[in-house]
């Protein structure tokens, strides 16, 4: 079944009235639409560091048992760090879950095939290493069951959601690392952020 | 008879982890850090997480204190080269770091593979922006995790401890195996 899905109203429907949850995204296309959604303190997009939005995630996770972390990436991204599944896998953080946003594309560099687009599942890869829940998602009927297993499933959450590939126009967040990292402890952690 | 240890170093970095409010810990297992681990997988105030391959180790740490929490992650020195591109990360957003690596490739290494890698770290780690001290000596390792810690959290630095290969002392194959 051919996907009928847009990725940003994917991201947009996982990010509306978000309350208190912490996200972080991987490079390129997924950084854009979590910002297409809205920029927040409680964002972290990565501008680089390809393969390991979902470790960043694993150790937020692990840091905060009492919010929930969503991470939104690629599909080059998340092969790139194929062995940080196992990891997640291992640790079972409850308060986890990890989305890829399925274009079949390396969007940055060209639109080149990545392996998901001769058939790599993602999400079989991740229930075999032992998320608690895992499905792929191609059709707009799926994303409101999408968005309660992103937001509440006990975790490790794993989605891979097929998405059209097209190129879109960038919406980009303040790049600045060090900014990121900062806005991003002080919104979570208050003015203590600045004195550990 | 067994031997008494002078210097139970890794009891020692343990306690100095704990002292420095460290209570996330990644790893790749190395035979040079087995006591370590050990003792971080006992204490229940710390989480002691496996990885599949040291860069996701500097994830996991940077995940961390975006949480508010200490990390340190332990590897081998063959590891340091799997971790390149993420330490640019680590730099860009000034993420404090804290990395111990049982050196191997260095003073009688007996695996020319270890060899190249081994030779590197130093220049690597520097060429990433990454603070190294090297512990040449068992009553050195301690005192000197103590410093990279406080220069990590205190200072916001990436910093690399550096065991030598001749306090772990694994002088063959064999001798790796049986411990």
């Amino acid at each position: 079944m051919k996907t009928t899905l847009h990725r940003r109203d994917v991201v947009e429907a996982l990010l509306k009235d978000r309350k208190g949850l912490l996200v972080v995204a991987g490079l390129g296309s997924t950084a854009w639409d979590i910002t297409a959604a809205g920029d927040t303190p409680l964002n972290f997009p990565l501008w680089g560091g390809m393969g390991n939005a979902a470790m960043i995630g694993l150790g937020l996770a692990l840091a905060q048992p009492r919010r929930r972390v969503l991470v939104i990436t690629g599909d080059g991204e998340m092969l790139m760090g194929l062995g940080s599944l196992a990891t997640i896998g291992v640790q079972k953080p409850r308060n986890l879950a990890v989305v890829v946003i399925d274009n079949e594309r390396y969007g940055e560099t060209g639109m080149q095939r990545t392996h998901t687009s001769a058939g790599v599942d993602l999400a079989a890869v991740a229930k075999a290493c032992g998320f608690r829940a895992t499905r792929q998602v191609r059709s707009r009927a799926q994303l409101g069951a999408l968005r309660s297993a992103a937001l509440s499933l006990p975790g490790p959450v794993f989605a891979q959601v097929k998405v059209i590939a097209e190129k879109l126009p960038l919406v980009l967040p303040p790049r600045d690392g060090g900014l990121l990292k900062s806005r991003f402890r002080k919104a979570l952690l208050g003015e203590a952020a600045d004195l550990d | 008879m067994k031997r008494i240890d002078p210097h139970p170093w890794p009891e020692q970095i343990y306690k100095t982890l704990k002292d420095a409010g460290v209570r996330q810990v990644g790893y790749v297992p190395d035979a040079g850090h087995k006591r370590l681990i050990e003792l971080c997988i006992a204490d229940k105030e710390m989480r002691a997480v496996v990885l599949s391959t040291e860069e996701e180790g500097i994830g996991l740490a940077a995940g961390a204190w975006l949480g508010g929490v200490r990390g340190a992650l332990l590897m081998q020195s063959s590891g340091v080269g799997n971790c390149i591109n993420h330490l640019g990360t680590v730099r860009e957003c000034r993420f404090p770091l804290l990395m111990l690596i049982t050196m191997r490739g260095q003073k009688g290494e007996f695996n020319p593979w270890q060899v190249p890698m081994g030779q590197a770290t130093p220049g690597v780690l520097e060429a990433m922006g990454v603070v190294v001290h090297e512990a040449n000596a068992a009553e050195e390792i301690a005192p000197t995790v103590d410093a990279a810690a406080r220069l990590a959290f205190g200072s916001y630095q990436a910093v690399a401890v550096l065991i030598s290969q001749a306090v772990i002392g694994i002088k063959s194959f064999q001798d790796q195996s049986s411990r």
